[in-house]
């Protein structure tokens, strides 16, 4: 249904520095774990770090966080097909 | 009932997010497709891999990594500068926004310089005569930083012509949702390369 | 009806073009509809006259009409036209087009110049593909453009392959106009589960196009960066593993049968009720069928490849799984047969089309659990057993449900009626022609006769040939279908708003619809298959 005057969340500037700072603590949270060497789970670690760093984009930058929840259900379905399909490749790769 | 006439200028803007986050849902597919063959290819050839990374620049992925981060802040912060009605601080921010991603794509320009200078690039002879964990791992590289400064390219496009029409015509529901949108673009660029430059740049 | 302001026929939208501009730059998703409509019944055509060129040739053993090169050209023209230019878009862009807006209630499409665009880069894509017919010749890889040959062959592979990503493109956002107009512009009156079934079908169908059809983009970009930059992504000697190009390719390709499928389910679910004269069983089934088709229909892909080389725990999973995707389909076919059930049933072109279609598609995807199955797969697969299942469920499937669509909607696009007797000659030869063109190659199949070959050994020419004449039959029928469809523009009855009896939207509103669809607020009923007033109306 279309509503012409909508609440729209609006971020302070404060807010979204904040966020900011946060993404650049993770970048360097990431590159000191890359240099720590736990084997495969770097990769995992890194990924992990990755997704946090891009739910905060999402979330905040992106105002995720004040959207529809049809929104961020279409979102995650979205990341869980990718991940899906990716998973299931492996069922190929892995086994050969 | 509801309609859209052409000759009208009523905007439901609402729904032109929705229209953009769909297509953003088909960009993160697009580019996943490539992370499927990263993901097959690094468990095949981990080593490789590994050496690759470790020929890739790391203060220049680093440095590229900030530069984003930062246009995405002054994106989002442009976004709440329109809201607010501040025409001049939402162009400042906007203007920066263009500014780093100009800066990242210089970046880039010169890293790749670099890696072709020394012999890497597609189909290159030391490629092709070294190890073939190493050929995929930079023609991974290539194309995957490649698609994604175009997709640079095209933001910073769409944002200057955002841009172009908020000095011109001001704050309004039209401007403001042409300014959310292609941040909406800008932010799906962004949280790409958050993927990428591990991938690429942090591989243990 | 109403004649007060005519129908879109008359009133451009925008207003201020006129003539053929008021088509060329039309923003009326109605006249978007009837331009997809010419120009995918004309690719339809071309490519229905390759591929009876291609049975010709193999109605004889031997060279007949054409060399292998042409032959190879041919059949890979064929897919590549009929998949990406006809019956990918078919039914959305022409169907969805016209018709999700006036099922809604809305007066257009949410974002009717982007719709107009999605035309132009589906002309674009055909005109490429046209191209693709010069210089070094079309490709020869087949539609699937299969690694290392699609990189080797020196025929205009880059050509196509541009162009399917531009259909691509233009399918992708026609999808995202439909969500965003299902979301944004449906009645205020009508909630979810008040929604046609054609309507939710187009929908689920959308958000398969928008999420998986990226894949089949990027693997085509791969292809181009491959031919102009040999990265050797897919080469085994540099690292390179082509069945990851199988994978990637038919990780959008499978889903794309579901986009061609899901359009066709819903013109079915549509019919099906109206000449059965009595509600659709199992509404709410068929929705959550359709979603479930569109989400497992995403995890079998593989089942593509299971000779390909891929792990055999690959080939069990993805066995196991096309088993399971099966299911839905099924609980559509038990809905059509129980609404027909103790139904009063009315015989019209639609509804033998509709039969049709039941049956054919039926036993093409009782054919598809065959090929799903990893151990018969081994025997069958790449042979003409895969050709005729296909056909069977695009062709008697998708193929049907369009004709079915056509004959169920010409009178309110167009506002003409056709001749019915001619309809049901032209629709006879066209499921007979189509049962012995197709059913040889399921023996011929299982024989062991290869597809995709120029030439085949002397033991399988008799049901190749008997395929031929089927496919004469066919071709006949089709013909005489267009003619007569298209004779009507001309010649046809007028139309009534209503000639059929039917309750969703469309059938409330004029013969040819107005501009905006509806002269006043359309009134949305309780349930969109309540035939009550119908039932007065015509008895």
């Amino acid at each position: 249904m279309a509503s012409h005057l909508e609440e729209t969340h609006i971020s302070s500037y404060k807010s979204l520095f904040g966020v900011l700072l946060a993404l650049l603590a993770l970048t360097g949270v990431t590159v000191f774990a890359s240099t720590i060497d736990i084997g495969s789970w770097n990769v995992a670690l890194a990924l992990l770090i990755a997704s946090v760093k891009a739910s905060f984009v999402a979330l905040f930058f992106m105002h995720l966080k004040y959207e529809s929840r049809f929104l961020k259900i279409m979102f995650i379905i979205t990341l869980m097909f990718l991940g899906i399909i990716i998973g299931f490749i492996f069922w190929d790769v892995s086994f050969r | 009932m509801k309609g859209r006439d052409t000759m009208e200028t009523h905007t439901d803007a609402a729904g032109i997010k929705l229209g953009m986050w769909i297509f953003l849902f088909s960009e993160i597919m697009l580019f996943g497709g490539l992370f499927v063959l990263y993901a097959v290819y690094l468990t095949t050839f981990t080593p490789d891999f590994v050496a690759g990374g470790k020929q890739l620049d790391l203060s220049a992925g680093a440095i590229n990594t900030i530069i984003l981060l930062i246009s995405s802040f002054t994106m989002a912060a442009s976004v709440t500068a329109m809201r607010r009605e501040t025409k001049k601080k939402a162009l400042v921010l906007l203007g920066l926004t263009l500014f780093f991603g100009a800066l990242f794509l210089f970046n880039k320009y010169v890293e790749w310089g670099h890696k072709i200078e020394a012999g890497i690039y597609p189909n290159s002879p030391s490629l092709a005569a070294g190890p073939p964990g190493a050929n995929i791992f930079f023609a991974l590289y290539y194309i995957i930083t490649g698609l994604h400064g175009l997709h640079v390219i095209i933001g910073m496009i769409v944002i200057g012509f955002g841009a172009a029409k908020v000095a011109m015509r001001g704050v309004s529901t039209r401007t403001h949702t042409l300014v959310e949108n292609s941040g909406l673009y800008w932010h799906l660029v962004d949280m790409i390369w958050i993927f990428v430059f591990p991938l690429f740049y942090l591989v243990i | 009806m109403s004649t007060h302001h005519g129908s879109f026929f008359e009133n451009p939208s925008p207003a201020r073009f006129t003539g053929v501009g008021s088509w060329l730059l039309t923003t009326d998703h109605k006249r978007i509809a009837i331009l997809y409509l010419y120009s995918i019944v004309s690719w339809f055509i071309l490519a229905m006259i390759m591929g009876i060129l291609i049975r010709v040739e193999l109605m004889f053993v031997g060279e007949t009409i054409m060399g292998s090169q042409t032959y190879n050209a041919l059949f890979t023209l064929h897919g590549v036209i009929m998949i990406f230019l006809f019956v990918i878009p078919g039914i959305p862009a022409i169907f969805g087009n016209f018709l999700l807006p006036i099922h809604i209630g809305a007066a257009d499409v949410f974002f009717p110049k982007l719709n107009l665009f999605s035309w132009y880069l589906y002309m674009a894509g055909g005109a490429l593909a046209i191209a693709s017919l010069f210089s070094n010749g079309p490709p020869d890889t087949g539609w699937t453009f299969y690694v290392p040959f699609s990189l080797s062959s020196q025929t205009n592979v880059s050509l196509t392959v541009t162009a399917a990503f531009i259909l691509g493109m233009s399918s992708m956002l026609t999808g995202i106009n439909f969500i965003t107009t299902v979301h944004r512009l449906k009645a205020p009156k009508m909630g979810w589960f008040k929604m046609p079934l054609f309507a939710w079908s187009v929908y689920a169908t959308s958000w398969v196009q928008v999420l998986a059809t990226p894949i089949i983009s990027l693997t085509f970009l791969l292809v181009l960066i491959e031919r102009f930059f040999g990265t050797g992504l897919f080469d085994p000697n540099r690292g390179g593993d082509p069945i990851l190009y199988q994978h990637l390719f038919w990780m959008y390709s499978h889903p794309a049968v579901y986009i061609m499928i899901l359009p066709a389910m819903g013109i079915i679910s549509e019919i099906i009720p109206v000449f059965s004269r009595k509600s659709i069983f199992g509404y709410k089934a068929i929705v959550i069928s359709s979603l479930a088709i569109a989400i497992a229909g995403s995890l079998v892909w593989a089942h593509h490849m299971y000779t390909s080389g891929m792990s055999d725990v690959a080939v069990f999973v993805f066995s196991l799984l096309t088993f399971v995707v099966a299911i839905p389909s099924a609980v559509k076919v038990f809905s059509w047969i129980a609404t027909m059930h103790k139904g009063s049933i009315l015989m019209t072109p639609p509804l033998f089309f509709a039969l049709c279609f039941i049956y054919l598609f039926s036993v093409g995807g009782l054919t598809g659990l065959v090929l799903g199955a990893a151990g018969p797969n081994i025997h069958v697969h790449d042979t003409h057993f895969v050709v005729a299942h296909f056909h069977f469920v695009m062709f008697g499937g998708t193929g049907f449900a369009f004709f079915g669509g056509l004959h169920f909607w010409w009178p309110k696009i167009f506002g003409r009626m056709y001749r019915f007797k001619t309809a049901y000659i032209s629709a006879v030869l066209i499921a007979v022609g189509f049962v012995f063109h197709y059913i040889p190659m399921f023996i011929l199949g299982l024989s062991g006769m290869p597809r995709r070959y120029h030439d085949y050994l002397p033991r399988f020419e008799t049901g190749n040939f008997l395929a031929g004449i089927g496919g004469f039959v066919m071709v006949a029928g089709i013909s005489l279908m267009f003619f007569n469809l298209f004779v009507s523009l001309k010649n046809g009855e007028k139309a009534a708003a209503d000639p059929w009896g039917g309750t969703t939207l469309e059938w409330s509103t004029a013969s040819p619809p107005p501009v905006h669809n509806f002269e006043s607020k359309p009134e949305i009923k309780s349930y969109p298959y309540d035939f009550s007033d119908v039932y007065k109306k015509f008895n």
